[in-house]
């Protein structure tokens, strides 16, 4: 599903560039149904072991008429964005000072390269014990996933600002904060965006981990019923329905992201 | 006769030292310069003999490890709106306008909006980027990503313009064209300006006086005047009179 980032991209150069590439386009959405032809092809005779794509389109429909697929997105929505969210807003502050002060990255520094080490799935045991198991849990595994992420981006993008443009604010009579609300900020942007967008990803790769911890619905709780009941249709409309969701709020950031950096000089 | 007007900038001793991990380095030793109000001073000397660091000092960017600068009298103490600079590397705000970009610093000295944007717009047209007042600097050649950070620079209206290789990364024919529009504006403004080159024909061709600087230590080695009357031509450039001064700096600079 890289491919319309991909023409975006290599099509890159001034922003109304940008226009909708059709071609590139038509070719996604020739590679879209031949993907489903092959699924089907494949699986019609049962001979795989997974269900055709009528059989998911057949769930696709009856979890929608009986509102079950909508319940379960709106919790699984609400989990992922407060996390995101959440994690986001603490994470480019903490990144902003830890590239502004030395002393401050050097504190904080250790502590992040450490729990980076640690998959977020590991996290899930200590969370139940000392949260329980009501949405706390859940959330606080998605937000550590997302802060992580997003907090290493921003402290880069801080610490990479170039020191001649810094250096230029100050003859012009800019003090610090000047200098951080008028330079630091709008020349780390880009990184910034860069690390929300994996944020919002591991948001997402942490949600079916969350869910494991005692949900009465989201989707990834929906996918682990399925699983009890060998249920592949449904399994396959949950993954599917992630996949959209999660493809669908990258893009939304990405269209945020080039807005906001139209001033780049993208080589 | 009275006593003499007291020059613009002094360095009086300048020293600065870099403390590298095993030893302290002398990037500057020693500098004493004078340099007169409304003059038009260059600099050369080969790379790494601290003509950056010299600038960096006056412009109060770095400290000197000894020795003060003077600024009409004052000891610098940080950056001030008196002293300009210019980069070589232009150091525009790429997510500005040139516009916006041009408006920084009267926007940090509190101007309000209709006074920033007339003062700009005037600079903006001295420096021929009226059209270009609503660009990025993206979209921009060096030659006028320059003449835009020019303009940031002399809105602020500075007695003292630091340019530091201003020109150093543009072709030939731009780097003559901006020699000439800055030399232009100094005749009819009369800003102090200390330009540091390593091309010793624009040094000779813009400057009242060559500073030529050695390297390892860093210090002054000879001071160059140059009679040529201004405004300088493209005659003046080819005459008999500016080889004979450019052959004295080019002796200065690279048999040392
Ligand atoms: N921040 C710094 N730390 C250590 N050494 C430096 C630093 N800045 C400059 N130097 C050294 O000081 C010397 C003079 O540098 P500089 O003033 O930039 O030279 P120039 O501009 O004449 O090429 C060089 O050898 C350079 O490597
Ligand atoms: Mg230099």
């Amino acid at each position: 599903m890289s491919g319309p980032a991909k023409t975006t991209r290599a099509g890159g150069g001034p922003p109304e560039g940008q226009g909708t590439d059709y071609s590139g386009l038509a070719l996604n959405l020739v590679g879209l149904v031949a993907g489903i032809a092959i699924w089907w092809a494949l699986t019609a005779g049962g001979a795989v072991g997974l269900p055709p794509p009528p059989q998911v389109a057949v769930r696709f429909a009856d979890v929608i008429a009986s509102g079950q697929l909508f319940t379960d997105i709106a919790s699984s929505l609400a989990r992922v964005l407060t996390g995101f969210l959440l994690g986001v807003i603490l994470a480019i502050p903490v990144g902003f000072v830890m590239g502004w002060y030395k002393v401050a990255r050097s504190l904080i520094e250790p502590y992040l390269q450490f729990f980076r080490m640690i998959p977020p799935l590991a996290i899930i045991p200590l969370a139940i014990v000392t949260m329980g198991i009501n949405e706390t849990p859940k959330i606080f595994v998605i937000f550590l996933a997302s802060f992580l992420a997003s907090v290493v981006a921003t402290y880069q993008g801080v610490i990479s600002v170039d020191k001649t443009m810094i250096n230029a604010a100050r003859v012009l009579g800019a003090r610090d904060l000047t200098i951080f609300l008028r330079v630091i900020i709008p020349a780390s942007t880009p990184f910034i965006l860069v690390g929300v967008r994996i944020g919002l990803g591991s948001a997402w790769a942490t949600l079916v981990a969350a869910e494991l911890i005692a949900a009465q619905s989201g989707l990834g709780f929906r996918m682990q019923q399925a699983q009890l009941y060998y249920d592949l249709p449904t399994i396959f409309v949950s993954l599917i329905t992630i996949g959209i969701l999660g493809l669908a709020m990258d893009r939304i950031l990405l269209v945020i992201e080039r807005r906001l950096t139209v001033w780049q000089e993208r080589v | 006769m009275a006593s003499k007007p007291t020059p613009k900038i002094v360095f009086d001793h300048v020293t600065r030292r870099f403390d590298l991990s095993d030893n302290s380095f002398i990037a500057l030793d020693r500098l004493s310069l004078d340099i007169a109000d409304g003059e038009f001073v260059t600099v050369v000397g080969p790379s790494g003999c601290g003509k950056s660091t010299a600038l960096n000092i006056a412009a109060g960017l770095l400290k000197p490890s000894e020795g003060t600068v003077l600024v009409d009298g004052k000891a610098v103490e940080g950056p001030g709106p008196e002293r300009g600079m210019i980069f070589q590397q232009y150091a525009l705000f790429p997510w500005l306008t040139v516009r916006q970009n041009v408006e920084f610093g009267l926007r940090i000295k509190g101007e309000e909006a209709a006074r920033r944007r007339q003062i700009a717009e005037r600079f903006i047209e001295l420096v021929g980027l009226s059209d270009f007042a609503d660009a990025l600097p993206k979209t921009l050649s060096g030659g006028m990503k320059q003449r835009c950070a020019i303009a940031r620079a002399y809105a602020v209206d500075p007695s003292i313009l630091l340019m530091d290789e201003p020109f150093g990364a543009l072709d030939a024919l731009t780097r003559v064209q901006l020699q000439d529009q800055l030399l232009d504006t100094w005749s009819r403004e009369r800003r102090t300006v200390m330009f540091i080159t390593h091309d010793v024909d624009e040094a000779v061709y813009l400057a009242n006086r060559v500073i030529v600087m050695a390297a390892r230590p860093g210090r002054l080695k000879e001071i160059i005047d140059v009679p040529l009357p201004y405004p300088r031509t493209e005659e003046i450039r080819l005459s008999a009179d500016f080889m004979t001064i450019r052959n004295r700096v080019w002796q200065a600079v690279y048999h040392q």
